[in-house]
C-alpha cells in the first residue's frame, strides 16, 4: 500500500515516548507490540516496557486493572523506555488517573471521550470529568470519541457490541501510526492471520485501524493533531528481529546447549511470576532438543534438573523471588556434587511475595552468598533483552566447563522488555564442547582438571565409571565420604578456588562508555544498563568526566576490576536494591564506592542518575 | 578403587557390593534389605553401569554407597525429584529410589505424591521403621499414637500415615510390601516391582534395633507370623494361618472384610475372596488390615500398569519433532519474522 502523505507539515522529533494505557481487557499490550513492530520496520531504535497488573482480570474500569505498554523509539540510540511520556493514550478514566503522573508537562493526552462516562469516572475516583474541568490545562488534549468512531467503522461487519468495542485499540493504533508516519501493512497482514478463523473480526479490526489512520489524515481538528517525523536510527546493517529478554534467554540456552555439544536440555520450573514465561517459551521448543517439566514445587524443579545434569543433559531451572529461596538447599547439593546447572532468576520486588510483577535487583546477595556454609557459585547478569542471548550462552559455558551451578540474574523488567536485535550469524557463535569422562583408568568422581579444577563429568550408562556421589563431604583423592578435618579444609578451598579461577577465563573489565580512569565511574549491573548508559552519555555531553562500567560477571568479578575502579576518584553504584553491589565492591576492593538506591519496583529514570552524577562530577 | 568392567557376564549378588564398609548399627534391618537388593539385582541380571540408586537422607539413604552401581545420595526427601530428572534425561537408565518413612512421607511427602501420580518408571523402596533413626529416635509420620520418643516424652498424639494407603491414594499403579528379614519375599517383590513399568512403590517393614526394636513383632515374630501374615498371590484365595485355615471374605451386606474359618465347620471356600491385584478397591481394603484383628497383607497389593510418565513425555516430544532442529539455530532465531537494515 502507499505510504501516507502528510496533509500538514510534520514536525520532527529525535525520539518519542508513547504509553498506551487502558483496561486489562482493552488490548493495550497488543496495541503496543504492533506499534513496536511498525516502528522497528521503519528503522527506529526502540525499547519497550509493558506494565500490567498482577490481577488476571481486575474489575473493568478500576485503577488496579490498568494495563499499559510504553515504547520509546527514535532516530538515535535508544537505551531506556524513557523517563517521561510524550504521548499518553488513555482508553478510559482509570488509565488517565494511573498514568498521568508520568506524562511530561506539555505532553499530549489522547483520550477516548466515549469511555469517560459518569460510571467510569466514578470507578477511577474522579470527582469531576478531568477533560472538562480544566485540570489538564498544562497538557495538549486530543479528545476523540474513539468508542463511537470505532462502532461506526465496524458497523458493516455484524459484530456484537462487545466485539465492536474491542476494536477500539486498533482505531487508536491507526491514529498513532498516522501521527508518526508509520506504515500499517504488517499489522493488517497480522490481523488477517490472527483472525483467519473469523474473517469478519479481521475485517472489522482492519477497518478500525484504517479509520483511526484516516481520522488523522483528514479530520478538521484542533492544532493538537500534529503529525511527526522520527528519523531512522543509525543502526548497523543486518538482519533484525524484535526480542524480549525471556525469548533471548531461551534461545541463548539452546545455543549454549548446541555449543556444548549436548543433545538435550531438561528445563524444569514451577509456575511463578514473572519466571513462568521462560517455561512457556521453552515448552514450545522441543524440536530444538528441549524437554520441559512443570514440577510440583520449586524444590522439585531444581532437583529434577540436578538429576538431569547428573545423567548428562543440560539442566536448567528458573524462578523468581520466594521461589529462589526454596531452591537454596538444592543449590548447595549441586555445589557439593559439582554438577553443571543454569538457574535463571527473574528478580522481582520482595521480601516474601513482595510485588510479583515489579522489577528489583535485590537478589544479588542471595545469589552470591545466600546458602548455608561456604558455597560458592558463578553469578552473571544480562544488561538488555538482546544481551540475554549472549549471557545465557555464557552461563552454559561456565556451568559445563567448571562443573558448577551458575545463577543468571535477570529481572521482571528484562523478562518482558523488548528491543530490536541484530541476529548473530550462528556459525560465529562460540563452541565449548563437553567431554564426558569415559576412561576408567585413574577415575574417581572427584578427579579434577588441573587447570579449571572442574571434576570429571561421568554419566550413568558409562561402563567402568560406576560411582557414588552425594551431599556428604568427599575425600579429595578418592571421592569417598570423608570427615577428615584437613580434607574438608582442602575441599572447601578447592571449591572456592574453582569459582575464583573463572575470573581468568572471562574478558577483562572495560568501561562501557568513557575512559578507563577519571573523576567518576558509574558502576552498574543488570537491567539498569540502559538508564546508566544514557545518563553517562548526557553527563559527558555536559562536560563531566564520567565513565560507565557495566558488570556482566558478578561472581567472580573480572580480575582487573579492583584496579580499574581505583583509577577513578569516585565510584557511584546505582542499583534497584538497598545497596548490594556497592557493598560487594567495597568488601572486595576497599574502594569508597557510594550507592544510589531505587526500590520502587520501577526502572531508574535517566534524570535520576544524571543528577547523582552531577552531584559528584 | 579398583575398576572392573563386566557387562555381559552373569553377576553374583556380591558383585553388586561396593568396596565401602557398611556402617549401619549391628542387627539393623537395613543389612537384610541390602542383601535382598543385591540378590534381586543378580537375579535380574542388572547391568551396573545402567543402574542408578538415588536416596534422600536418613539411615536408609546410605544405601547407594554400598552398591557397585551408579548412586546419588541427595538431600532430605527430594530423591523422587532427582530420580525424575534422571529418567527425563535418560529413560534407558534403571533407576531405584531408596527412602524411609521420614524422608519419603514427611519432608518428602509432596514429592512422593507427585512421583507416584505421574507414574515415573522408578522402583521406590521405602524402609519403614516408624522412627527417625539417624537423628536419634524422634517419632516419625508412621509412628503409632502414643510412641514415646525424645520429642514426644508423653507419647505421640499424631495419627500415623500408612505408606501403602498413601501410595494408593496418590495413584500409584504398583504397591507392595514385605518384611525386612523375609528375604525371599523381599527379593520376589523387588523383582515384581522392577518388571512393572511406571512407579513401583514397595514398603519394607524394617526393624530399628536401637530406637524402635520389635515394633513390628506383632506380625513379624516367628511365632506370630503364620497367624498374622497374609501372603497375597494374584488369582489365589485370601487364606492365612499355619494351615491356611482362615480366610477373608466380604461381610455380607457391607463393604468390609472379615476373618472367617474355612474348611470343616467353616465357610465354604467359594465365599473366600480371591486376590485380584488389578482391583484397586480390593487393594484399598487389604491395605487397611492390621493385627491383631486382621493379618497384615504382604506381597503385591496392587498392580495395574499404564504408560509411564517419561514415555509419554518423549512421545509428545517426538510428535513435536524432538531434536529435529538442534543444529538449525538460524530457524529458531528467525521464526516470527525479521527485517533487514541495508
Amino acid at each position: 500500500m502507499a505510504t501516507t502523505t502528510p496533509p500538514r507539515t510534520r514536525q520532527t522529533r529525535e525520539s518519542v515516548v508513547i504509553r498506551f494505557a487502558g483496561d486489562s481487557g482493552d488490548g493495550m499490550q497488543v496495541t503496543g507490540s504492533r506499534f513496536t513492530v511498525e516502528a522497528a520496520l521503519a528503522g527506529n531504535d526502540l525499547t519497550t516496557f509493558p506494565d500490567f497488573p498482577a490481577e488476571i482480570r481486575a474489575p473493568a474500569g478500576t485503577t488496579y486493572g490498568v494495563s499499559a505498554f510504553q515504547i520509546h523509539f527514535g532516530g538515535v540510540d535508544v537505551t531506556t523506555p524513557g523517563d517521561e511520556v510524550d504521548v499518553l493514550v488513555a482508553m478510559n478514566p482509570a488509565a488517565l488517573k494511573v498514568d498521568l503522573k508520568d506524562l511530561r508537562r506539555g505532553g499530549t493526552i489522547v483520550v477516548d471521550t466515549g469511555a469517560f462516562t459518569e460510571r467510569n469516572l466514578a470507578k477511577a475516583g474522579f470527582p469531576a470529568n478531568p477533560i472538562e474541568d480544566g485540570s489538564l490545562a498544562q497538557y495538549q488534549m486530543l479528545t476523540v470519541d474513539i468508542t463511537r468512531l470505532t462502532a461506526e467503522a465496524v458497523k458493516a461487519f455484524g459484530l456484537s457490541t462487545r466485539e465492536a468495542h474491542r476494536c477500539r485499540n486498533m482505531w487508536a493504533l491507526g491514529l498513532m501510526l498516522w501521527m508518526y508516519g508509520r506504515d500499517r501493512q504488517v499489522t493488517t497482514d497480522w490481523l488477517r492471520r490472527k483472525f483467519a478463523d473469523r474473517p469478519e473480526l479481521a475485517q472489522a479490526n482492519v477497518a478500525a485501524l484504517n479509520a483511526g489512520h484516516a481520522f488523522g489524515e483528514t479530520a478538521e481538528m484542533s492544532e493538537h493533531l500534529v503529525g511527526y517525523t522520527v528519523a531512522r536510527a543509525p543502526v548497523e546493517p543486518g538482519r533484525y528481529r524484535a526480542v524480549s529478554g525471556t525469548e533471548a534467554i531461551a534461545w541463548g540456552l539452546i545455543a549454549g546447549m548446541r555449543a556444548a555439544g549436548l543433545q538435550k536440555m531438561i528445563f524444569a520450573g514451577y509456575p511463578i511470576t514473572p519466571a513462568s514465561l521462560l517455561l512457556h517459551t521453552l515448552a514450545n521448543l522441543k524440536a530444538h532438543g528441549v524437554i520441559t517439566f512443570q514440577a510440583e514445587d520449586e524444590i522439585a524443579a531444581i532437583g529434577a534438573v540436578i538429576g538431569a545434569a547428573y545423567a548428562g543433559a543440560l539442566g536448567v531451572t528458573s524462578s523468581s523471588g520466594p521461589g529462589m529461596a526454596l531452591k537454596t538447599e538444592m543449590l548447595g547439593l549441586a555445589i557439593a556434587t559439582e554438577l553443571p546447572l543454569v538457574v535463571v532468576n527473574s528478580q522481582r520486588a520482595g521480601p516474601s511475595t513482595g510485588m510479583p510483577t515489579k522489577a528489583e535487583q535485590s537478589d544479588l546477595f542471595q545469589a552470591v552468598h545466600g546458602r548455608n556454609a561456604d558455597a560458592p557459585l558463578a553469578v552473571i547478569a544480562p544488561a538488555t533483552a538482546s544481551d540475554c542471548f549472549e549471557v545465557a550462552i555464557e552461563a552454559v559455558r561456565i556451568a559445563t566447563k567448571y562443573m558448577t551451578p551458575v545463577i543468571l540474574l535477570s529481572d521482571a523488567y528484562l523478562a518482558h522488555a523488548a528491543e530490536p536485535w541484530r541476529l548473530p550469524d550462528p556459525s560465529t557463535l562460540p563452541r565449548f564442547p563437553v567431554h564426558f569422562r569415559t576412561d576408567p583408568a585413574g577415575f574417581h568422581p572427584f578427579v579434577r582438571d588441573p587447570v579449571t579444577l572442574a571434576r570429571a563429568w561421568a554419566v550413568p550408562g558409562t561402563s567402568g565409571l560406576e560411582h557414588r556421589i552425594g551431599g556428604l563431604e568427599k575425600d579429595y583423592d578418592t571421592g569417598h565420604i570423608s570427615y577428615d578435618p584437613e580434607n574438608h579444609a582442602r575441599m572447601t578451598r578447592t571449591r572456592g578456588a574453582k569459582i575464583a579461577g573463572i575470573a581468568n577465563d572471562i574478558p577483562p573489565q572495560r568501561a562501557a562508555l568513557g575512559a578507563d580512569h577519571g573523576a567518576v565511574a558509574v558502576v552498574g549491573w543488570g537491567s539498569t544498563y540502559g538508564a546508566i548508559q544514557q545518563a553517562v552519555r548526557e553527563a559527558r555531553e555536559d562536560g563531566i568526566d564520567v565513565s560507565h562500567v557495566h558488570l556482566r560477571y558478578l561472581n567472580p568479578f573480572p580480575s582487573n576490576l579492583g584496579d580499574l575502579l581505583k583509577r577513578f576518584d569516585r565510584v557511584l553504584v546505582p542499583e534497584m536494591n538497598s545497596g548490594q553491589l556497592v557493598q560487594l565492591l567495597r568488601a572486595a576492593y576497599l574502594v569508597p564506592a557510594e550507592g544510589l538506591s531505587k526500590v520502587e519496583g520501577k526502572p531508574f529514570k535517566v534524570a535520576e542518575i544524571v543528577q547523582a552524577i552531577g552531584a559528584r562530577g | 578403587m579398583t575398576v572392573t568392567t563386566i557387562t555381559d557376564a552373569e553377576l553374583a549378588p556380591k558383585d553388586y557390593a561396593s568396596d565401602q564398609e557398611v556402617r549401619w548399627c549391628p542387627g539393623c534391618g537395613d543389612y537384610a534389605i541390602l542383601k535382598a537388593v543385591q540378590k534381586a539385582l543378580a537375579e535380574l541380571g542388572a547391568r551396573r553401569e545402567r543402574t542408578v540408586f538415588v536416596s534422600g537422607i536418613g539411615c536408609a539413604a546410605r544405601f547407594p554407597y554400598y552398591l557397585s552401581t551408579y548412586g546419588f545420595h541427595t538431600i532430605h526427601g527430594r530423591a523422587p525429584a532427582i530420580a525424575t530428572g534422571i529418567k527425563l534425561a535418560n529413560p534407558e537408565l534403571d533407576v531405584w529410589v531408596i527412602t524411609g518413612d521420614g524422608d519419603g512421607l514427611s519432608i518428602g511427602g509432596n514429592h512422593m505424591l507427585h512421583v507416584l501420580r505421574r507414574n515415573v518408571d522408578l522402583q521406590i523402596v521405602l524402609f519403614n521403621n516408624e522412627i527417625y533413626g539417624l537423628t536419634k529416635g524422634q517419632y516419625s509420620p508412621t509412628s503409632r499414637r502414643g510412641t514415646r520418643s525424645p520429642s514426644t516424652p508423653q507419647g505421640s498424639i499424631e495419627n500415623p500415615v500408612s505408606p501403602c494407603a498413601f501410595a494408593l491414594g496418590a495413584g500409584a499403579r504398583f504397591v507392595g510390601r514385605a518384611v525386612d528379614t523375609q528375604q525371599a519375599d523381599v527379593v520376589t517383590l523387588l523383582k515384581r516391582a522392577h518388571a512393572h513399568k511406571g512407579a513401583s512403590f514397595v514398603e519394607v517393614f524394617q526393624n530399628c534395633v536401637v530406637f524402635n526394636d520389635g515394633v513390628f513383632d506383632s506380625f513379624t515374630a516367628k511365632t506370630a507370623a503364620p497367624d498374622a501374615q497374609l501372603h497375597l498371590e494374584h488369582g489365589k484365595p485370601l487364606l492365612f494361618g499355619p494351615n491356611k485355615e482362615r480366610g477373608l471374605r466380604l461381610t455380607p451386606g457391607t463393604l468390609a472384610l472379615e476373618v472367617v474359618p474355612v474348611g470343616a465347620g467353616g465357610v465354604p471356600s467359594h465365599d473366600i475372596l480371591v486376590h485380584d491385584e488389578t482391583n484397586r478397591t480390593l487393594a484399598q481394603l487389604l491395605v487397611g488390615l492390621e493385627p491383631p484383628e486382621f493379618p497384615m497383607a504382604l506381597g503385591v497389593l496392587y498392580c495395574s500398569p499404564a504408560t509411564s510418565y517419561e514415555a509419554d513425555v518423549y512421545a509428545q516430544a517426538r510428535a513435536a519433532g524432538f531434536g529435529r532442529d538442534v543444529a538449525d539455530l538460524g530457524a529458531l532465531l528467525t521464526r516470527d519474522g525479521t527485517w533487514t537494515v541495508e
